[in-house]
């Protein structure tokens, strides 16, 4: 008997307040809109910032002279590192086919192959790579560097590549961090404020309802139901909006381009579960909020 | 007037002996009972400067005065809207000041109160207003069916159940208010300046209504400015000024026991 009559309530009230609902309704509907484009974008754009970061490598070269036992026990030695990713060698002579490939006249002119065996480094996070370079070759006291095995000639990471590699991602990591906090609280304000106006038109209502002897709860409810009704409205037609545009737009697109369809971005679905609770959660929760200082009767 | 009848029984059934759980009045078996009674704003106003006073049970009593006086404040304090400064107000026995935040909406439910103002919901019909009180304390479908019909018939509203307040005359509207106070039979009903807004043929009517519901054993407390009505109903009437009680008359014209239509007759007489 209850929930029906706070049900009733809630439909009577939505349907009498018609123009501040549709307020309400609509800027649930663009919010989730914003948000459910957002979502994807920030992820995508956090995607390629780690593919970039990915790239982060270091170089350790053996001596000319080294034979491939020695390889073998640098290699060894750079796998049993903690901070190790993973580890390509690269031999003297596919070093050499490589390059020459690229750069074919240039490799003419030399008789022999200058080049030496290298390992390439791949640390599991980018962060560590200047930790992992002193790892493998320690700095000495008197300020040089000395390599931790005597058949490492050296061991580079590209300094400036990786310094910019690193700060940059770290620029766009931070600025989509910021944007999307700022989005959701935003989007926060906007709804509670909707909400905090189409119960100001109704205080004296509420007034009314204390001075008959109603208990908060009972004037409650159904503003709370309300808000509940205006989240699912307003949700699920923002996240049919999103299908319809990801279904036209987005998925023929994805096939040419790698960031839309980066392997890390939220699944439809999930977004579409993650948007509908914030969108009922926030409606619901402001409406049942905002009532608190109208209850003080 | 078998509708009056109705409540009249629905009274004397209330207070049978199998209700003992009530709290019995305190030996004096006033209704409202104020003690000292205080109030200063915080502005550093004085509303109230210590009024006592009693109102017993079936009573009907007028609290005059200019505005400013001291009238509403009491009616706040009543319905337990604010809290006095110092002093005890007893409703029915209970301490007021005993009654915490959360069981506030069960206190009123206890009480019939009509606004000058009406305060009725707005988007809600004349039948629904009414409803609206019953369904609070938790009224069954059927109560509501049996019971708004009839109070409404007692008031006199019963071609209008599916008008809007908007809809309505001022009178009306005030009809509906007090319908709506009177549908729990609450031992007690205050106004607070219920013809404050009618003109005086209308607000004839509505003391007439509210003379009516005294008939039906309910203690009314009505503040008022309008002295000239005071002076023709011949009640208790206390009088405030500045706060403090300068008159309390226990009403030595009381005509005797006259039914609702003596009493608008002499109402009107009186008028011209």
């Amino acid at each position: 008997m209850r929930p029906i009559f706070f049900l009733r309530e809630a439909l009577r009230a939505l349907k009498r307040n018609a123009v501040p609902s549709f307020a309400a309704t609509a800027t649930v509907l663009v919010t989730v809109l914003v948000l459910g484009i957002f979502i994807p974008v920030v992820q995508a754009t956090a995607g390629a910032a780690n593919q970039v970061r990915g790239k982060v490598i270091a170089d350790v070269y053996l001596k000319t002279d080294a034979t491939a036992a020695d390889a073998d026990r640098v290699g060894a030695l750079i796998r049993s590192e903690s901070m190790v990713k993973s580890v390509q060698y690269v031999s003297k002579q596919q070093a050499y086919a490589e390059e020459r490939k690229q750069n074919p006249e240039a490799y003419q002119l030399l008789g022999s192959n200058p080049l030496p065996d290298t390992f390439r480094v791949t640390p599991k996070n980018p962060d560590d790579i200047n930790r992992l370079r002193d790892a493998l070759e320690p700095l000495s006291p008197s300020g040089g560097r000395a390599p931790v095995d005597k058949a490492i000639d050296e061991v580079r990471n590209r300094e400036q590549d990786t310094s910019k590699i690193l700060s940059v991602t770290r620029v766009v990591k931070l600025t989509m961090a910021l944007l999307a906090g700022l989005l959701a609280i935003a989007s926060m304000l906007l709804i509670a404020n909707t909400i905090r106006l189409s119960l100001y038109a109704r205080r004296r209502e509420v007034e009314v309802m204390k001075l008959v002897g109603a208990t908060d709860w009972f004037i409650r409810w159904p503003f709370v139901l309300e808000g509940v009704i205006v989240g699912v409205i307003g949700g699920v037609l923002a996240i049919l909006m999103l299908g319809v545009v990801k279904i036209t737009v987005v998925d023929p697109l994805a096939k040419d381009f790698a960031l839309i369809a980066a392997p890390s971005t939220i699944n439809f679905p999930a977004l579409i579960a993650v948007l509908l609770a914030a969108a009922i959660g926030v409606s619901a929760l402001g409406s049942g909020l905002s009532l608190r200082r109208f209850l003080r009767v | 007037m078998a509708a009056t009848e109705r409540h009249i029984r629905r009274r004397r059934r209330r207070d049978d002996a199998h209700r003992p759980e009530a709290p019995r009045p305190p030996a004096t078996g006033a209704v409202v009972s104020f003690s000292a009674v205080a109030k200063r704003y915080e502005s550093g106003d004085t509303a109230l400067a210590g009024i006592t006073f009693d109102v017993f049970p079936g009573e009907f009593v007028f609290l005059v005065g200019a505005s400013g006086s001291g009238k509403s404040t009491t009616m706040r304090l009543l319905i337990k809207e604010s809290e006095p400064s110092s002093g005890e107000i007893r409703v029915a026995g209970r301490d007021l000041a005993k009654i915490p935040r959360a069981r506030v909406p069960y206190y009123r439910r206890n009480l019939g109160v009509v606004f000058q103002d009406y305060k009725l919901l707005p988007n809600r019909t004349v039948y629904d207003n009414v409803a609206y009180a019953l369904q609070v304390t938790g009224g069954s479908r059927r109560e509501i069916r049996a019971k708004v019909p009839d109070i409404l018939r007692l008031t006199g509203l019963s071609t209008k159940l599916h008008n809007f307040p908007d809809q309505l005359s001022g009178g009306e509207q005030q009809r509906v208010s007090v319908a709506r106070a009177f549908v729990n039979h609450p031992p007690l009903l205050i106004a607070d300046e219920p013809t404050g807004n009618l003109d005086p043929e209308t607000s004839i009517g509505i003391m007439q209504l509210l003379y009516r519901i005294n008939q039906t054993g309910t203690t009314v407390l009505v503040a008022t400015h309008d002295v000239a009505m005071v002076d023709k109903m011949r009640r208790r009437v206390i009088e405030l000024a500045g706060g403090r009680i300068i008159r309390d008359e226990q009403a030595g014209a009381y005509a005797a026991r006259e039914n609702t239509r003596e009493f608008a007759i002499r109402m009107r007489s009186a008028q011209g």
